[in-house]
């Protein structure tokens, strides 16, 4: 059913901070291997091993140089899909297959009714939807449904596989729609940003960006430091500060 | 966009087939051209025989045809669901109008309501492939006010010049018709002049800043998270030249207008059977045309999601 | 503490579980709870060096899923890009079958099959035949090794010095300049207090080991806002989230710590007390430029070092806690002229010539932001001090009542070694960590177990007397502490076939296994017969000036034979090594094998206690391969090496797994320090569990010991822990570590060039020993920059892995491939500009040593005088399973085709390894090049290109498309 749920039990998605992702690809070779055994099994590798070669992959890392006049940065920036309030691409879906959970509002696909047109994909702004060639059908990021509700994990592990293998903490998870929710604390203290806001697709996901202070090395209150004033300059500080 | 070319032929062909089919609808339905049967064989035929063609190489885009079935059932809110609907839907009607002008050789009473059903779904599903397009938010070149009108006057320009060729090829042309296609075909040149100057000027709010969250300054793609192209790349991170861009819209108004409102021009001064050799020519050179421009519709659409690759 | 409350390092409350995770009733037929695995083993990654823990899940007898082990102390739970991409290397198409023999000419890849039994045949009569005649013909080199407690002592019962890993060309510069300074280095040696830092420096790339703990590390300090400045001269990785980010030029590194060092002496922002607790800086050192003893230590008839006691006004013991010793000041003791420590360091850091303003262009950094650095790090030394409120005792009985600490901290690794001026550089961080006082106390520098050691640590490197048929008398990598400890004969000729403990390199900790097939091949200083290596990439990506080196490997003698006559190389995969061996023992994948991670060897230890793991099979080979380890175990039994059999001859050993059990090396140690004793209740001592094995096992695969609260901070000084330390025999006795700010052995090597001593370096050497064995940290000109035209070569270039592949074993990996199987040198916009380049644009990349092309990506966040690219992408076609039209052979190209492997000549004609004239460390990075844009035909494809290797016999044809996870969802839903 590709009408959207007129809301949400809850909002469930992922924040990202790029203040602290280093590009390291953890989160991405994570995602590759819980899915590709996963509820969208597999995440097929066409020409694994030639010069063609093109994989489905649900988060992928890209890297930027932003650059103001406050100086310039490099900025490490994870891509998956944002589990939207208005996800388009589940409605321009003809049969069915796309749908937004009317729980905890991830965007799924129902591979058993996909035809394969990839329009959704075209509804995407974000490249979230991934075309799997040899199957025939849309794959997208599940929000690791399979792993967050899981009873076969121990509680702690319930938790997106991204989110598990992130090194340096820079994702997190959790309810979105419920404004005191860590994630949702985490997202008004540090001013968490939409992407493309100005599409109207309404992302859950939110992005931290690079602290403002980057660059301007503004968080040491350092004094210039002044050479000694002792007679016999810094050897003789040295006596003065040992004879003490 | 990557310009498939299975979907290029569906929307050119079905684009024309429903201008043809709600012409003959309507103008058939009303009487105002004669039940010729050729004509009624020949062009009811043709509108079909696109139409059909032209959903044949729509599910030759699908990867999983066998399951085209489902696509009839999301009316509530896909547009292709609901031009699927209204596409098939349209064929009961157009059937019925045909068998009533061919078979029984009438196109009044019952027939003239079937014509003009024909001739709504025709447009209703003329329509809704243009709204697949129009409500493409993350297109910028397809998502605007000139989508819509641009695939409904294509249609029609299309439809009136095939329509205008049988005609003629029939002997039964009418300066009327052969006006009203050369009047079509100005009014689709302009618009896509408009289009093409609407587009060029575009100033897409969407940019590298919003698309990752980072405000002001410039963001510029360092490296890609894959080395070789991918599937977001291949089917919407295609890039035309701007070169070829140009050549390309050249010949898609040489091919789609000029050629033919001069061949339509010639088709005045001529007399039957001459007369049909330009507007059958026109009719030709015309659907070219438009595959030429509608595989430029493709190729200039700019995705949101290359802005992440820097394109 | 390893954990908070929550295990694992993502337990902040944003990164938990729902708070009810009870599958909600969506009724869109979705299996939320499939099951995952039928099994979870707990072992230890080899993706890397970083060495976490893993639990493998295993699935109708496959890998499912790999994920980080929570309890581990390396990686508390988390996983890299390399880590989660295991599956695909143990999956590789690449993998070795079956023992190889070569059938055509070396280079070829054309081999037959053999069995095990006659590998070991052939094996066994080689090295019998070595090791009865002349040990030393066997040159044992294994690169990528984590077991070099067995290798080496393997190569020691063979009787042959000639053993090394990959240490000397990659970063031995840093290992040794700490272990020579302050008894522990970065990495293994120490980290970051990252729970209490709030200054953090990074030095260079760093991306290189540790991979892991850094990010986590990282992560930290931008949860908490702590300050992080990056020193380097790209901004991607680490240093993309630095806040202040300063892209030095490569190889002035030591310039720019120099001038924080001037700065902070000249404003007296340097901790006096620490100094004087912790180091040698009042150490007097004997001042009479002609005396045999010039520059080394007063010291007292029982050799102790003497200080000068400022209110005694005499001598006394530099360690007694009563004294109150001068730091500064020239002295008369007994006769003879003498300064302090101290004195020595002011006198050279507050000369002009590394203020600031004197050495800013030199680094490419503005002298105002090397004064704010400086005033940056006194602030939060000295103005923002932590105290911890836990009790300790020093180990001369003093009680503090809380642990004080300076929280800066610092780390740095591979951009740091990898020059030829990196040994000093990196004593030059030391000495500002010590001036400081940040090191081991809390927010500073901390030392994991089993270091501190003193500096230099134990044990001398054996070698001198190899006799056939007789171990050695020790392990074959060591420190040496004078001339006398060298491995060099009468007449200064090295003994070593990398020469290393010579006067090329006399502090060569780690071997030089970049030199060795440069020397086999020349003879120089003699030649092997067989030169066996394991896991390391010689023919391609692992060697400088690949292609001498391969021309190397093939190259006859007049005889027409091999001018290094057997190769015998070990590695799992089809590497561009493989082709160059006579004898291939195709080794296991790491999911397949048992392991240990000693700490004996590299250990895997927390700041807050030691550790040590295993790895141990968790899924059965399905070819005919072998471990290594068990390999050599074997072999060595075979060939009867004392060790490795019993009284009766027969095999001590059945394979490694006996071994790590079983094996003592002094009374009670053994490979693993876990669960020691009969019962297994006893840790670092005791003697042999045969249960050990299993206790690991059920422990997750590791041992991990967690440090009393007062043992953690001060190891260097503290009782308590240096208690602990003598009795687990991480040190010979709880005695005081001394910092070495001043390396008396390294004044011991100048001396001798003056002529005084035993042994001296031969006249040629002299100049050369002199100026670089300098026992205080100093800076000079990498060597390749000083001897090129810089106007011809303006550009520094330098090399680093993705972090998806730092360290990792060969990206015929079909997942990381994918990200990148192609690397662009990327070039600074305006370098660019200046040269009529734009992006995409192909150049030659061209230095004295040759030319290489590439494709170029322009950059912003680069120092502009350099250019740099990933290493190791470039691969040689017909190796790792990949198609001929792989990126990787056709656009992707290896910097080092044009890195020299050796110097310029000198004015007399001399050329050294391209090294650090102190260590051997290979000096990657000193490169200089020029680039030209190719021709337009030149364009779309690297050069040089080598010749296709055949593939061995049955070698699996890569698949054209990967469907991995499929199945187990196919079984998933036919049981439902």
């Amino acid at each position: 059913m590709t009408c959207l749920p007129s809301q949400t039990d809850k909002k469930l998605g992922l924040v990202i901070d790029l203040d602290t992702c280093v590009g390291c690809q953890a989160c991405v070779t994570a995602c590759k291997e819980w899915n590709t055994g996963g509820h969208m099994a597999p995440l097929t590798d066409i020409d694994p091993y030639g010069g063609h070669v093109d994989g489905v992959w649900f988060n992928r890392v890209h890297s930027y140089e932003h650059t103001t006049e406050a100086g310039g940065r490099t900025v490490n920036f994870p891509r998956s899909c944002l589990h939207c309030e208005t996800p388009a691409c589940v409605t321009v879906c003809p049969t069915g297959a796309s749908y937004k959970r009317a729980s905890d509002g991830i965007v799924l696909i129902d591979e058993s009714k996909c035809i394969g047109c990839k329009l959704c994909s075209w509804a995407c702004p974000y490249g979230a939807r991934e075309f799997d060639s040899d199957v025939g059908v849309m794959k997208k990021c599940t929000l690791c449904v399979d792993r967050i509700y899981n009873d076969n994990l121990a509680e702690e592990d319930r938790v997106p596989a991204c989110v598990a293998a992130c090194p340096t903490s820079a994702r997190h998870f959790g309810d979105l729609g419920d404004p005191h929710s860590a994630v949702s604390q985490l997202v008004a203290e540090r001013g968490g940003v939409d992407l493309m806001p100005e599409l109207g697709y309404r992302p859950t996901n939110k992005y931290l960006p690079p602290r403002a202070h980057t660059q301007r090395a503004a968080s040491v209150p350092a004094k210039a430091l002044e050479p000694v004033r002792a007679e016999g300059g810094f050897l003789g500080w040295v006596d003065r500060m040992l004879s003490n | 966009m990557h310009p498939a070319f299975s979907v290029v032929f569906f929307t050119t062909a079905t684009g024309a087939g429903y201008g043809l089919l709600a012409l003959l609808g309507v103008l058939g339905g009303f009487q105002i051209i004669p039940a010729d049967f050729w004509l009624g064989l020949i062009g009811i035929g043709l509108a079909l025989g696109l139409i059909a063609a032209g959903l044949l190489s729509s599910t030759g885009h699908l990867s999983r045809p066998e399951r085209a079935w489902r696509a009839f059932s999301q009316w509530r809110s896909s547009w292709l669901s609901r031009e699927g609907v209204a596409s098939v839907a349209t064929f009961i009607p157009a059937g019925l109008f045909g068998i009533g002008w061919v078979l029984l050789g009438k196109t009044g009473g019952w027939v003239s309501a079937a014509g003009l059903l024909a001739a709504v779904g025709a447009i209703v599903t003329v329509y809704t492939t243009g709204m697949i397009y129009a409500s493409l938010k993350p297109i910028a070149q397809w998502h605007s006010r000139f989508t819509l009108p641009a695939y409904l006057i294509f249609s029609a320009m299309t439809g009136g010049v095939l329509l205008n060729a049988l005609c003629q090829g029939f002997a039964i042309g009418s300066k009327m018709l052969l006006a009203a296609c050369v009047l079509l075909t100005v009014l689709g040149w302009g618009w896509k002049l408009a289009t093409w100057l609407h587009n060029d000027r575009l100033e897409i709010p969407t940019t590298a800043n919003t698309a990752t969250g980072l405000a002001g300054g410039t963001v510029r793609s360092l490296e890609w998270p894959h080395t070789e192209e991918n599937y977001l790349l291949k089917e919407m991170g295609f890039r035309i030249a701007r070169k070829h861009s140009a050549r390309l819209r050249q010949i898609t108004q040489a091919l789609a207008f000029a050629l033919p409102v001069l061949l339509l021009a010639a088709t005045f001064a001529l007399p039957w059977p001459f007369a049909a050799v330009p507007s059958v020519l026109a009719a030709i050179v015309q659907f070219a045309g438009m595959l030429v421009e509608r595989w430029l519709f493709f190729a200039e659409a700019k995705h949101t999601v290359t802005l992440y690759y820097g394109r | 503490m390893i954990h908070g409350p929550r295990r694992g390092a993502n337990s902040a409350p944003s990164q938990r579980a729902l708070a009810d995770t009870r599958a909600p009733d969506e009724g869109d037929g979705v299996d939320t709870s499939p099951s995952i695995s039928d099994s979870i083993a707990k072992t230890t990654c080899y993706m890397c060096a970083c060495r976490c823990g893993i639990d493998v899940h295993i699935k109708d007898g496959k890998v499912r899923y790999i994920n980080g082990n929570k309890d581990h102390p390396v990686n508390r739970g988390v996983i890299c890009g390399k880590g989660s991409s295991g599956i695909m290397q143990h999956y590789s198409p690449a993998r070795l079958k079956k023992p190889l023999l070569r059938t055509g000419p070396r280079g070829s890849g054309e081999f037959r099959e053999i069995e095990w039994e006659e590998a070991f045949a052939i094996a066994t009569e080689r090295l019998s035949a070595i090791r009865r005649t002349d040990p030393k013909k066997l040159a044992f080199f294994t690169g990528r090794d984590q077991s070099q407690s067995l290798t080496g002592w393997w190569a020691s019962q063979f009787g042959t010095p000639n053993f090394a890993a990959h240490g000397g060309f990659c970063s031995v510069n840093m290992a040794a300049g700490g272990l020579y300074s302050i008894g522990g280095s970065f990495w293994e040696f120490g980290e970051p207090d990252w729970d209490n830092t709030k200054y953090f420096m990074l030095f260079g790339v760093a991306e290189d080991h540790d991979s892991n703990p850094i990010k986590i590390g990282l992560g930290k300090l931008k949860a908490r806002g702590a300050k992080v400045v990056s020193i380097n001269p790209c901004r991607t990785g680490y240093n993309a989230i630095a806040d202040d980010w300063i892209g030095i030029r490569p190889g002035t590194d030591g310039l720019f710590v120099f001038a924080l060092i001037h700065e902070l002496l000249k404003a007296g922002r340097v901790d006096l007390d620490y100094l004087l607790r912790y180091t040698n800086a009042h150490v007097l050192v004997v001042q009479e430029p002609d005396a045999s003893d010039d520059g080394l230590f007063v010291r007292d008839v029982d050799g102790n070092p003497l200080a000068w006691d400022r209110v005694a006004k005499t001598s006394v013991q530099a360690t007694d806690p009563e004294a109150k010793p001068a730091l500064t000041g020239s002295f008369e003791v007994g006769g003879r002229r003498c300064v302090t420590v101290f004195q020595l360091i002011a006198d050279r850091y507050l000369d002009d010539s590394y203020a600031p303003d004197a050495v800013a262009e030199r680094c490419g950094i503005a002298a105002d932001t090397i004064r704010r650095i400086a005033a940056e790090l006194a602030h939060v030394a000295f103005e923002q001090t932590i105290e911890l409120p836990i009790a300790w005792t020093d180990w001369a009985g003093r009680r503090h009542e809380t642990i004080k600490g300076r929280p800066v901290s610092m780390h740095a690794m591979r951009g740091i070694s990898a020059h030829s001026n990196g040994f000093h550089t990196c004593r030059a961080i030391h000495l500002l960590q010590v001036l400081l006082g940040t090191v081991d106390v809390p927010g500073g520098f901390r030392f994991k177990p089993p270091y501190p050691r003193s500096a230099p640590p134990g044990p001398k490197p054996a070698g001198k007397n190899a006799k056939p048929m007789t171990p050695l008398d020790g392990m074959p990598l060591g420190f040496v502490c004078g001339p006398d400890d060298l491995l060099v004969d009468g007449a200064g000729t090295p003994l070593r076939i990398d020469k290393a403990y010579s006067w090329d390199a006399p502090l060569a900790a780690h071997g030089l296994m970049h030199t060795v097939i440069r020397n086999a091949w020349a003879g120089d200083p003699y030649p092997i017969d067989t030169l066996m290596m394991y896991m390391s990439n010689m023919a391609w990506n692992s060697s400088m000036n690949t292609v001498e080196t391969i021309t190397m490997l093939t190259d006859h003698d007049e005889a027409g034979n091999y001018k290094i006559p057997f190769i015998i190389y070990s590695d799992a995969y089809y590497s561009e090594t493989v082709p160059f061996a006579d004898l291939v023992l195709p080794d296991t994948t790491y999911l397949e094998r048992h392991d240990c991670i000693s700490l004996l060897d590299r250990p895997i230890s927390h700041a807050d206690g030691p550790g040590d793991a295993i790895r141990h099979p968790v899924v059965e080979p399905d070819r005919d391969v072998r471990p290594f380890q068990s390999v050599l175990i074997e072999l060595g039994a075979r060939l009867g090496l004392p060790g490795f059999i019993n009284d009766d001859g027969s095999a001590k050993y059945a394979d490694y797994a006996d071994y790590i059990v079983n094996h003592e090396r002094t009374l009670g140690i053994g490979p693993l320090a876990g669960w020691r004793g009969k019962d297994g209740t006893l840790i670092g001592k005791g003697e042999v569990n045969p249960d050990q094995l299993q206790r690991y096992i059920d422990n997750g695969g590791f041992w991990h010991h967690d440090f009393a609260e007062d043992q953690r901070y001060y190891k260097m000084a503290n009782r308590s822990y240096l208690e602990f330390a003598e009795q687990m025999g991480f040190i010979p006795k709880a005695e005081p570590i001394v910092f070495q700010l001043y390396s008396e052995p390294l004044q011991r090597f100048r001396l001798a060039a003056r002529g005084h001593g035993r042994v001296m370096p031969p006249e040629s050497e002299r100049q050369r020993i002199e100026t670089y064995m300098d026992p205080l940290p100093f800076w000079y000109v990498p060597f390749e920059e000083a001897v090129v035209d810089l106007e011809k070569y303006p550009l520094h270039a330098l090399t680093q892995r993705p972090m998806h592949m730092y360290h990792s074993w060969g990206s015929q990996n079909a997942w990381l491939r994918q990200i990148t199987s192609q690397n662009r040198l990327f070039v600074h916009h305006r370098t660019a500009a200046g040269l009529g380049l734009v992006d995409d644009d192909w150049v030659w990349i061209e230095s004295i040593n040759g030319r290489v092309k590439g494709q170029i990506k322009l950059i912003d966040g680069v120092n502009e005088s350099t250019v740099w690219t990933w290493n190791a992408i470039g691969k040689r076609r017909g190796s790792w399973g990949l198609r001929d039209d792989a990126a990787e052979s056709n656009r992707g190209f290896l910097l080092n085709h044009i890195i020299g492997d050796q110097t310029s000549a000198d004015a007399q004609a001399r050329r050294y390894s391209n090294s650090d004239p102190v260590t051997g460390q290979a000096a990657w990075f000193d490169l200089r090049v020029r680039i030209v844009k190719c021709a337009d035909d030149e364009a779309g494809f690297t050069e040089p290109q080598f010749e296709r290797f055949h593939e061995p016999p049955h070698f699996e044809s890569s698949p054209d498309i990967l469907r991995y996870g499929a199945e187990f969802r196919v079984k998933r839903e036919a049981a439902e």
